[in-house]
């Protein structure tokens, strides 16, 4: 076991240079690429370039912002917080008060969900745990295909086809059987709350199955096992095993789909009936905030008017954007950050 | 032909945590230069100071004096344009996925304005003959993409690509570790050709390699060079009792 | 010896209740009725649109700019161009936008800003599409009257957060080592982000816009007020122009029988477009491109 070096090379501190440790002048190709530009400034550019896209979307949103209030000014000083609370919206005598739009988009919604919700899930479970492994792929295919389908086809196909079924056969079935709830009263035309509802559940299944069967399939295995294992049916094990954990996301889910009937329009518009009442009953027809804007937006004259209905988007706009961002949340929290795409 | 390195004083952070210690060595021209040690001792981080890569992870940086032949890279020239001198191969193979083959190995020289397409042709030959590939692909230069190789010819490209733009130094992070003993053989008699253009330095965590393809080797132990000496002096009489432990198997 | 067990017997051996078995078989029953009365809503939707519309269309309907009130003929063909047209221009802005912060975010924003810029995506991405009309409206329209440009506008501002979370998704889907390669040939960093990293990811990226674009081609809110519509051509920016979606609603809305038709029609198509797209980046999506772009 030696302890000296021998014969090592040379170590540190400045050396005599040997005549192989001269740059030796590169053949003609390398070159080129030594004459190229070393500066960092196209770089720099780069990344502020590409840093002020990204900045565009804090801008767009600040954009928006700034554009409703400024244009509900007039309308805000004009009446304050009663617009929220008074039910007279009266365009003739310049009387707004917002009441009904926001009972309707509130009950619409609500409607939507109540029926969306049970479907969904159903959907959602049969598509993941129930079904074929061949069926699951064209299965969640046509799920995908509810999604993209565009708002005014849901409301063409609502006020030819929907509407008159619900006048013909669900309307009278309703009221006869079930109109002692108070529920189901006054003519069945067809268009009104209760069209507006089942049209808004068929639009919002698709967000709230997709992002159910996301955070199903990411319960881990060794969950339905362990249920599977104490001796539970299938039924069973869905519910504790996967249901169970799945709960936050799937709230998430739901919340996400009820911000998208909050903001739903054209299909809501055509089927509504657009008459700013508040009733009881399902079957009378109601207003909701998108339609009242897609209904008189285009014709309003006066500036109040106009400032009143821009006050009603910028009402609507942030209540979906605190629904959106509470769902957000929790979609997160359960998913961990990956970019949820329960919006196409 | 290649180019002697020399570092002083050289120390490497990762955010706060020091991964080398004042590493003080000089890296022969010409020849196959192994850098050994346990994992997590640095040997990497070493390399990828020689030609700057280390910096681009983020919080991460390096102080010292880095002289590749005449000059110090850490003293003014951007690093785009020091690695352009360098060349890198690294653990797993990397050849661009959506580039030909053909591409691959132009690539370095295309993405910084070589335009003349008579003399890419010429250079892509010979950059794959260096690397031994040719006879394999020459072929399907241009339909194949780089990625439907296999592992080890994937990596001859990968030496191809990075000898196209003549480097003075050819860096190697542990580039058999992820071939079959098949490649790896074939890739190791390509270090040995190419030592005599090339200064190389590979990082390689197998001693039979080191022992096998390089003349000079650097001992490494938690960011410290504790010893560096003739292959030959390190694996039969090292001076260093760490050394002597590493390499008797008695830890790493 | 005593016994030891707490359990009786038969507990292992006892048969799973009845209730159990029936609660089980009620909940497959209707998980998978659920199923049935969605795929018939779906089923449903699709067939009137093909039943309705199909009689409609002929080669007047895609040549023809609309009649006058009471006259019959006439189609859509101007509406159809400017549905392309406004999405054309709103391209011109929301492509290029959206790919640069997702290129921001991949590549330079792994931090807390990133992440405020992430979430400010998903924020705008929940913007309901009237509200978006408005705001072009108000920058647009106002003091300028209705326009192309406003419309596509509204639409720029629909498909860039789309189009950013898209990008960036698959711009993360590189792996690390092939930016690596490119540095380590010496490319400097920007030319490595689009001329590598971008390129790699590029299919994945062009799956991400048609998507916006298949999106945002159906949408009618946010043109209300500022594209308006039109029955004549249009080509110019500062003019109102008909677009599909807004004349099928100005149809459908009609006491017409014969604009009822058109409408239908109308619907038939742009369903027929967007499927078609969809169908197609699904096509793409499965061959050799990288894997997780759905």
């Amino acid at each position: 076991m030696a302890n000296q070096a021998l014969g090592t090379p040379p170590l540190p501190g400045p050396q005599p240079l040997e005549k192989t440790a001269v740059l030796v002048k590169p053949r003609g190709e390398a070159d080129v690429l030594a004459r190229t530009g070393s500066s960092l400034w196209p770089d720099r550019i780069f990344s502020w370039v590409m840093l002020s896209c990204a900045l565009c979307i804090l801008a767009l949103v600040g954009l928006i912002v700034y554009e409703l209030v400024k244009g509900s000014q007039l309308s805000w000083h004009a009446s304050g917080w009663k617009f929220l609370y008074h039910s007279d919206w009266d365009p003739v005598n310049d009387q707004y008060g917002a009441l009904p739009f926001a009972y309707g988009t509130i009950v619409s919604s609500l409607l939507a969900l109540a029926i969306a919700i049970p479907l969904a899930i159903g959907v959602a479970v049969f598509i993941t745990e129930m079904c074929p492994r061949r069926l699951r792929g064209p299965l969640a295919f046509a799920t995908e295909l509810l999604a993209a389908i565009p708002s005014i086809i849901y409301g063409i196909w609502a006020s030819f086809i929907l509407v008159p079924l619900l006048r013909t056969y669900l309307e009278p079935f309703l009221a006869k059987y079930f109109g002692w709830t108070g529920l189901f009263e006054g003519p069945p035309l067809g268009i009104g709350m209760l069209a507006a509802g089942i049209i808004l559940a068929i639009m919002v299944i698709p967000i709230i199955s997709s992002i159910t069967r996301e955070v199903m399939t990411s319960v881990p295995q060794q969950q339905r096992e362990a249920v599977l294992a104490l001796g539970a049916t299938r039924w069973e094990m869905i519910w504790t095993g996967v249901l169970r954990n799945a709960r936050a996301g799937i709230l998430g889910g739901i919340i996400l789909g009820l911000g998208r009937a909050l903001g739903e329009t054209m299909a809501v518009f055509m089927v509504i009936g657009n008459r700013p009442e508040i009733a009881k009953s399902l079957f009378a027809p109601g207003y909701t905030m998108a339609s009242v804007l897609a209904n008189e937006f285009s014709e309003a004259s006066g500036d109040l008017y106009l400032s009143a209905l821009v006050e009603i988007g910028l009402a609507l706009f942030i209540v979906t954007i605190i629904v959106n961002i509470f769902a957000q949340i929790l979609v997160w929290t359960v998913t961990r950050g990956t970019p949820a795409r329960g919006n196409a | 032909m290649g180019v002697g390195i020399q570092v002083e004083k050289l120390d490497a952070w990762f955010g706060k945590t020091q991964a080398l210690h004042d590493i003080n060595i000089n890296i022969a021209a010409n020849h196959a230069t192994a850098v050994i040690g346990p994992s997590g001792c640095g040997k990497s981080t070493f390399v990828r100071c020689l030609n700057r890569m280390h910096e681009t992870i983020p919080q991460a940086r390096a102080e010292g004096r880095v002289r590749i032949g005449e000059v110090d890279i850490y003293n003014g020239t951007s690093a785009t344009q020091i690695r352009r001198r360098i060349g890198m191969v690294f653990q797993k193979p990397n050849p661009f996925p959506t580039m030909t083959i053909y591409d691959n190995v132009a690539s370095g020289l295309k993405l910084n304005g070589f335009r003349d397409r008579r003399r890419l042709d010429e250079i892509v030959e010979r950059s794959l003959r260096y690397a031994a590939l040719w006879e394999e692909v020459k072929d399907t230069l241009r339909k194949k993409s780089g990625a439907s190789l296999s592992g080890g010819q994937q990596q001859r490209l990968c030496i191809a690509r990075a000898l196209a733009v003549e480097p003075q130094v050819l860096l190697m992070d542990e580039p058999c570790s992820a071939l079959d003993p098949i490649s790896t053989g074939k890739i190791e008699e390509l270090i040995f050709q190419l030592k005599e253009k090339f200064t190389i330095v590979i990082v390689t965590h197998n001693m039979q390699q080191a022992s096998r393809v390089a003349e000079f080797t650097g001992f490494f132990l938690m960011g410290k060079l504790i010893e560096f000496d003739k292959t030959e002096k390190i694996f039969t009489t090292p001076s260093n009792k760490r050394t002597e432990d590493y390499i008797t198997g008695r830890f790493g | 010896m005593p016994n030891t067990t707490l359990l009786s017997n038969d507990f292992a051996a006892a048969p799973v209740s009845v209730r159990r078995r029936l609660t089980n078989m009620l909940a497959t029953g209707a998980a998978a009725g659920a199923v049935l009365l969605v795929l018939l809503s779906l089923g449903a939707i699709f067939v009137y649109l093909v039943y309705k519309g199909i009689g409609a269309i002929d080669w007047n309907f895609l040549t023809q700019i609309p009649k006058p009130v009471g006259e019959s003929g006439g189609g859509m063909a101007n509406a159809i161009a400017g549905t392309a047209y406004i999405l054309l221009i709103a391209s011109a802005f929301g492509v290029p936008i959206g790919i640069g912060a997702g290129i921001y975010l991949a590549e330079y924003g792994r931090h807390r800003f990133g992440d405020i810029v992430r979430f400010t995506a998903d924020v705008l991405n929940g913007v309901p599409s009237i509200v978006v009309g408005i705001v072009a409206w108000a920058v647009v329209v106002v003091g300028h009257g209705f326009s192309a440009l406003a419309g596509s506008v509204a639409l720029a501002i629909m498909m860039i957060p789309t189009i950013t979370r898209a990008t960036e998704e698959m711009l993360l889907l590189v792996p690390n080592t092939v930016r690596e390669a490119a540095y380590g040939l010496g490319v400097s960093r920007w030319r490595t982000t689009l001329s590598i990293t971008l390129r790699t990811a590029s299919s994945g990226v062009i799956t991400g816009i048609m998507l916006a674009f298949a999106r945002v081609a159906g949408e009618t809110a946010p043109l209300l007020f500022t594209a308006f519509g039109n029955t004549y051509w249009n080509w110019k920016l500062d003019q109102p122009t008909a677009a599909l979606s807004l004349q099928i609603y100005v149809y459908a809305n009609s006491p017409f029988d014969e604009w009822h038709r058109q409408a239908w029609a109308g619907a038939l198509i742009l369903i027929v477009l967007i499927v078609a797209s969809i169908s197609a980046v699904r096509l793409v999506a499965g061959r050799g491109m990288l894997k997780g772009a759905n």
